[in-house]
């Protein structure tokens, strides 16, 4: 009798502390956010930066979604979201989504398996629908989508052409909300409505962004913010007092440097700073038109002179990480080991015998240290693309390249970069989703639009093909270090290190859990709560 | 009188018109549109993309049609829809004009009730201590740009109060915004006052040695009477011309201002219009800011009559 009174006490104890998390949070309050810059529009679909991902996708739902409580993006933390489940055919090419019903949009009206395919359809680029979305810089995501069919209101598939195992990871990013059919594109681009927990009610340009709690959201319960209020804030300098002053509960994401931490930790000892990779990396563009660089002993030259250390330790304090193309491990998902990384050029740990390779092809060139190579290194003008870039410079001097700095406008900075009008140029590149599909298809498919260098070698683009339709996980990763040797040998963009920055907050702003693999996921805030 | 009234409404409307043409071909000028940008912030240069927003635009037409389409809507007070965010640009700017005419009027108002009492202070007690503090700090006017001087204040601020004088909510009541906007307004007034304080010196300097002021003071009157009444009124003709070009100056200096502060003005909002070639918004924001800077010059030789009765402009 005892052991079961003990027993059942025990029980009810366990039972009290699971419960305690869920018991303790608090509904209400405004969440107060500093925004770095005015989003060129709010439509994420439109889009490629998280200046329109982080403040926007709390109005919108996917049909799946990275698992919102899981640090690290993984195919294996994919959840429900407006799809209840899914199946893929026999020959996987057929992926069918069950939807959730009795879901409304923002404007009362109600969603069904027509809005995924409108949405869709608008991606793909079907005519009926191009209205929605005007331009669309993720093509390359569903090339291989080839039609998007209704089987009832709350039923949809995506017809694949061949297996593509990552296409549910695209569907799970923040970059892949549902839009409403019946919406335009305009008021797609202003004043967005979606299924999502938080209704946009006001975007003010170069001012604010307004959302408040939609009370009809499909998820009982949640959000449990009444709103969220995004100041845009351009000067950093003034966002960062604002946050320690207590003006916002948090900062932009990313937005603290380890120089400013330090500050940030001294005038604000409370605030909880938590530092992350971005699944950014700064990159080296190499025309491989513009001669001498189309000779491939320069290119390797140029990747042997890269000494990656001074620009962690400069840009980063040192906390930067080493990859190749893909994020490395742990953090990353599909990136190569330590050791198989330090065997691929411009990785070693021996610089000075890296350089004097590299100075003996510059030499056989006829480029001496009397008689160097003359080239501009071309850059965005915005300070975290000029930094690298005044390294590099200082770095190629050692292989007797005398480099001039060339920042460029960034309105124009694509467009040279697409015209070829550089030799080497500095660049940082962003990851949507942590997986090989968006990494090697956007930036070395020789098909891309964004492959900003023209990479071309046939045998890579059927690895990327090969890799893509893999389905054995292990295999896949395979598959994918032999692309990431390829493209370092290549000197296909030589990555210099992947960035990591912080993101602060107030004690009192509970339940956010950042993302370390992709900036642009996990910022639908339903699950946030304020402890005041 | 008359007749010269007319000629300077006939310059302006001919200054304005030469502005809006300079305005117009200059922005086409600078490399990349709004279509550019549109696509380039996506991180593509799709030519099919680029075409089809450039059309939707209207930036395919001929530059002329483009031009008579601006000028004529102006004319009907329709200033044509903003490209950026799609809305009409009347919209966008109008809300915006009140707080920058407001930190303006501040500015200018923070700037003469500084410069010229001090101006005054530092001729009548020259080379005294208190004219070399005055001077120093006038010095330190004209050096410290307005940018450092208002991040500086930001951080003062923040470390001895804890607060942080920045426009995040839009003010409730006269008390609050006049509170909010009275910072920024003596930090981008700073330098003019520095500048009024300084002409206001040299200018009475050089009138309190005529033979009208030694006159007056041997005819008893007040060391007040003489420095306000007898030698500033004399001494501020420059001041008033300076007065005039600072006013469009602060201008300038609002943009790194508003920055800084954080205020929703048009300064700032003219800045990133620039930085989206949101062609629309630019343009109209260029012509106003060119019709109040004509304006005030109007008025500011319509004040040299108020100030000298000698002066008299002949039909």
């Amino acid at each position: 009798m005892r052991s079961r009174v003990a027993f059942a006490a025990g029980t009810l104890a366990a039972f009290v502390l699971a419960a305690a998390p869920a018991f303790a949070q608090k509904q209400g309050g405004t969440l107060k956010i500093s925004h770095r810059d005015n989003p060129p529009s709010a439509s994420i679909h439109e889009e490629a930066t998280i200046s329109v991902v982080q403040p926007f996708m709390a109005a919108f739902n996917n049909l799946v979604m990275f698992d919102p409580n899981e640090k690290i993006n993984s195919p294996d933390k994919i959840v429900p979201d407006l799809a209840e489940s899914w199946s893929w055919s026999p020959d996987q090419t057929k992926l069918t989504f069950k939807l959730r019903s009795g879901v409304k949009w923002h404007d009362g009206k109600p969603f069904s398996a027509k809005d995924v395919k409108c949405t869709w359809d608008a991606l793909i680029g079907q005519e009926e629908k191009s209205e929605l979305i005007r331009k669309n810089p993720r093509k390359v995501w569903y090339s291989n989508l080839k039609d998007v069919t209704v089987g009832s209101d709350t039923e949809v598939t995506f017809v694949l052409g061949r297996p593509q195992p990552s296409f549910l990871s695209m569907l799970a990013a923040g970059y892949s909300p549902v839009y409403a059919c019946h919406a335009n594109g305009r008021d797609m681009r202003s004043k967005p409505i979606g299924t999502g927990p938080f209704k946009v009610v006001d975007f003010k340009r170069n001012e604010s962004i307004k959302l408040v709690r939609n009370p009809d959201y499909w998820k009982k319960g949640r959000p449990y913010l009444d709103a969220i209020d995004w100041k845009i804030v351009p000067n950093r300098s003034t966002r960062t007092l604002g946050f320690v002053a207590g003006e916002f509960d948090m900062t932009f994401d990313s937005d603290v440097t380890f120089p400013m931490l330090k500050d940030v930790k001294a005038q604000k000892p409370d605030a909880v700073c938590e530092a992350r990779p971005t699944n950014v990396n700064a990159n080296i563009l190499i025309n491989r038109d513009a001669p001498p660089f189309d000779k491939p002993e320069v290119r390797r030259a140029l990747v042997l002179a890269i000494d990656q250390k001074p620009f962690n330790d400069i840009l980063f304090e040192g906390h930067a990480l080493y990859g190749a193309a893909m994020l490395p491990p742990p953090a990353g998902f599909w990136g190569m080991p330590k050791e198989m990384l330090e065997t691929l050029p411009g990785f070693g740990t021996d610089i000075a015998k890296n350089r004097a390779e590299a100075r003996a092809i510059m030499e056989k060139l006829g480029y001496t240290k009397d008689k160097p190579l003359k080239i501009k290194v071309a850059t965005r003008n915005i300070a975290i693309y000029r930094d690298p870039a005044v390294i590099l410079i200082d770095q190629l001097k050692a292989i007797n390249i005398d480099a001039e700095l060339d920042p460029i406008d960034t309105t124009v900075w694509y467009n040279k970069i697409q015209r070829k009008d550089y030799s080497v140029g500095m660049n940082l590149t962003g990851g949507g989703v942590d997986d090989p599909d968006t990494a090697f298809y956007e930036n070395f498919h020789s098909s891309s639009d964004r492959n900003y260098t023209a990479y071309k070698n046939p045998e890579v683009d059927a690895l990327i093909e090969k890799q893509s339709a893999e389905l054995d996980r292990d295999k896949r990763k395979k598959i994918v270090w032999e692309i990431e040797k390829k493209l370092a040998e290549d000197g296909a963009r030589p990555v210099i290190n992947h960035n990591v920055a912080n993101t602060c907050w107030t004690p009192q702003l509970k339940g956010l859990v950042l993302q370390q693999n992709s900036i642009y996921n996990g910022w639908r805030f339903e699950d946030v709560w304020l402890d005041r | 009188m008359g007749s010269y009234l007319v000629r300077r409404f006939l310059l302006m409307a001919l200054t304005l018109f030469g502005m809006s043409i300079l305005i117009f071909v200059m922005l086409r000028l600078v490399p990349g549109d709004i279509a550019d940008i549109l696509v380039d912030a996506a991180g593509i240069a799709d030519a099919k993309e680029k075409a089809k927003i450039a059309k939707e635009l209207g930036l395919d037409r001929p530059i002329l049609e483009q031009y008579g389409q601006w000028i004529g809507g102006l004319s009907r007070g329709d200033l044509g829809f903003a490209y950026v965010s799609e809305r009409p640009a009347i919209e966008e700017i109008a809300p915006r004009i009140p707080i920058s005419a407001k930190l303006t009027l501040m500015a200018l108002f923070f700037s003469i009730i500084l410069g010229v009492p001090f101006g005054v202070i530092s001729a009548v007690r020259q080379n005294t201590a208190l004219d070399y503090s005055l001077r120093v700090i006038s010095l330190s006017g004209l050096s410290l740009p307005s940018f450092w001087l208002g991040l500086l204040v930001l951080m003062a601020s923040v470390h001895w109060f804890g607060t942080i004088p920045i426009y995040t909510n839009e003010p409730r009541g006269f008390l609050q915004e006049v509170g909010l906007l009275a910072i920024p307004a003596a930090v981008v007034g700073f330098r003019s006052s520095a500048l009024i304080m300084r002409l206001t010196r040299s200018s009475m300097l050089e009138v309190m040695r005529q033979d009208y002021i030694r006159t007056a003071r041997s005819k008893g009157a007040s060391n007040t009477s003489v420095n306000y009444n007898h030698a500033l009124r004399n001494a501020l003709l420059p001041v008033v011309t300076v007065i005039g070009i600072e006013a469009a100056f602060l201008v300038g200096g609002l943009i790194v201002t508003e920055t800084v502060f954080n205020i929703p003005g048009v300064a700032r909002f003219l800045v990133e219009a620039i930085r989206w070639r949101d062609y629309p918004i630019v343009q109209n924001l260029v012509m106003l800011i060119a019709f109040v800077v004509v304006t005030v010059n109007f008025l500011v030789d319509m004040a040299y009559m108020v100030l000298d009765p000698r002066i008299k402009y002949a039909d």
